[in-house]
């Protein structure tokens, strides 16, 4: 198996695909959104409660392959109480890596991500989660 | 010899000269797996092609001068070539498209919103590609009629007994599929028709998996409209068909409008060109239709039989080989009742993911939903995994295939 295989399927990766974080519906949310790849048929929903400036809760749940399940989960972890400008920064840092423009600032978990960069048709899955997000933050925005 | 060796020797070596192929001949490690959603071509009908544009290039049916009537021989004689591999005697009635999806589209279009009116019923099939679905779907909304699905019995097969229910006396347009491209199950097309016939409906028949894998003998099937792709067929991509019954097509109106496809073009009206010009506007794609014949000849060359009879024995051996994997699901009914097509799910690991590790073994399979998102709700599956076969597959093709999903579970993580 090639070692780029290896970097896209990390150990981090298939956890978090087992066993994804904040996996649940969220009653009480300030928005939610939908994100649909009509490629493969993945869907997600994210949900978002704000807290003034500062994401309180973020969750999501839906169906998809390892690397848009598990990247939708690091994406909970990673933007769970930060403020919408750390929030749009992270995105930022997140899709400037995926897509193939380093890792700069890139820190914990989402390091596994790196690997997508290296398969193009496989940026799609890994952001599914993330577009969402800000579509939620969008909704959820007064 | 022991079973599984009898199963492999059947298949062991493609039914083609793999020579006749660059693109498989050229990468020894490729397992292309995928001929549902496209063949390769072979040499024979690029030379073709080429030669075309070489020799004989000139718009057809327009110039008074020897190679424009070059060019028109070129084409008429490939719709004729076309027509006799396809089992269709009144050659004028093939019309020349795009490929499946345009050709039902035409009739959706042309025919559907001449003849189907508000309170009517159109009826498909559960297992629909997308291009047998949606046409449908969006003429029953525009005018108002009743869209219905005959369901699927357990096992992926059409329940007949619904469909029966489903094709009441309003019944307009019966369309079904010859074989399902998701799940390579054959219909049974002459239990279809007759059901359909108890109504006055147009009777459509996707062919787009049905023309590639065995002898269609159109006209013997007794519909009223036939649609295939030549790409699906060893054909070049952007050609393939629609056959319709001449009176049908004579009352039916035009699609497009233009260039070719009119007699007189009065300032207030205008009147319409014989069979087949009269549904081919435009300057038609005549290297794409001198490709095709090409591709007929080529599989008459090897017949029709015998590559019923490879995929048959690729899939017996595949199927046999599977069950090495553990949590391996093959959906559909069983391999007698199919083509060359293996639609699975494996425990645990999403389609995408098989794909991508299968891809890194040379193997390539479509995953997905495979244009058919109505089946995959009925299946209760969002995706699968989809491995089909064709003239220039071989039991090598199924060995990287079993060995990549054994390595597909181990780089997932499952023991």
């Amino acid at each position: 198996m090639s070692a780029e295989l290896e970097e896209l399927y990390q150990s981090i990766i298939l956890d978090h695909n087992r066993r994804p974080q904040n996996f649940r519906v969220m009653e009480d949310a300030s928005g939610h959104a939908d994100g649909l790849n009509p490629l493969c048929g993945d869907q997600v929903t994210v949900w978002i409660k704000l807290d003034g400036d500062r994401v309180a809760d973020v969750s999501f749940q839906g169906q998809g392959c390892a690397i848009s399940k598990a990247s939708a989960s690091l994406m909970t972890q990673a933007v769970k109480g930060k403020t919408l400008a750390e929030t749009q920064a992270i995105f930022d840092r997140f899709h400037a890596m995926v897509t193939g423009q380093g890792a700069e600032g890139i820190t914990g978990g989402m390091k596994a991500l790196s690997g997508v960069s290296k398969f193009p048709l496989r940026v799609k899955c890994a952001s599914l989660g993330w577009h969402a997000m800000k579509a939620a933050l969008d909704d959820a925005a007064p | 010899m022991n079973p599984l060796a009898i199963l492999r020797k059947d298949c062991e070596r493609p039914i083609v000269n793999l020579d006749d192929f660059s693109l498989l001949d050229e990468r020894d490690h490729l397992h292309y797996l995928d001929s549902a959603a496209t063949t390769q071509k072979p040499r024979a009908v690029l030379q073709a092609m080429q030669s075309y544009y070489e020799q004989h290039n000139a718009n057809p049916h327009r110039g008074a001068y020897e190679l424009s009537a070059q060019s028109t021989e070129a084409y008429e004689r490939s719709r004729k070539r076309i027509a006799r591999f396809l089992g269709v005697a009144d050659v004028d009635t093939l019309i020349f498209t795009r490929g499946t999806t345009e050709s039902l589209n035409v009739l959706a279009t042309a025919w559907g919103r001449a003849n189907v009116k508000a309170g009517d019923r159109i009826v498909v099939t559960r297992m629909e590609h997308h291009a047998n679905f949606v046409p449908w779907q969006q003429l029953a909304l525009a005018v108002g009629a009743e869209f219905v699905i005959a369901e699927l019995a357990p096992g992926g097969v059409l329940d007949l007994d619904h469909l029966a229910q489903c094709c009441t006396p309003n019944t307009k347009v019966v369309a079904f599929g010859q074989v399902s491209n998701a799940l390579g199950t054959i219909n049974p097309v002459s239990e279809i028709v007759r059901i359909a016939r108890t109504t006055g409906a147009l009777v459509v028949c996707d062919g787009a998996q049905g023309v590639p894998h065995f002898d269609a003998a159109v006209d013997a099937l007794g519909v009223d409209a036939y649609v295939f792709s030549g790409h699906k067929m060893l054909g070049p991509m952007g050609i393939g068909g629609l056959v319709v019954r001449r009176e049908i097509l004579e009352a039916m109106p035009p699609y497009q409008f233009g260039g070719d496809m009119i007699a007189l073009v009065g300032d207030e009206r205008s009147t319409w060109n014989v069979l087949p010009h009269k549904f081919e506007a435009g300057t038609p794609n005549v290297a794409g239709a001198v490709g095709l014949a090409a591709a007929a000849q080529y599989l008459d060359g090897i017949g029709m039989s015998r590559v019923r009879a490879h995929e048959a024995a690729l899939l017996a051996y595949t199927t046999a080989r599977l069950t090495e994997v553990p949590g391996v699901t093959v959906l559909g009914p069983p391999p007698e009742r199919r083509s060359g097509v293996v639609s699975f799910v494996l425990d645990e690991v999403h389609p995408h993911d098989i794909a991508q590790v299968l891809d890194s073994a040379g193997v390539c399979v479509r995953s997905g939903h495979h244009c058919a998102q109505p089946l995959m709700r009925a299946l209760k599956v969002s995706a699968t995994t989809r491995a089909s076969f064709y003239v220039y597959n071989d039991a090598d093709d199924v060995d990287a295939l079993i060995v990549a999903l054994l390595t597909t579970r181990d780089r997932m993580g499952l023991a």
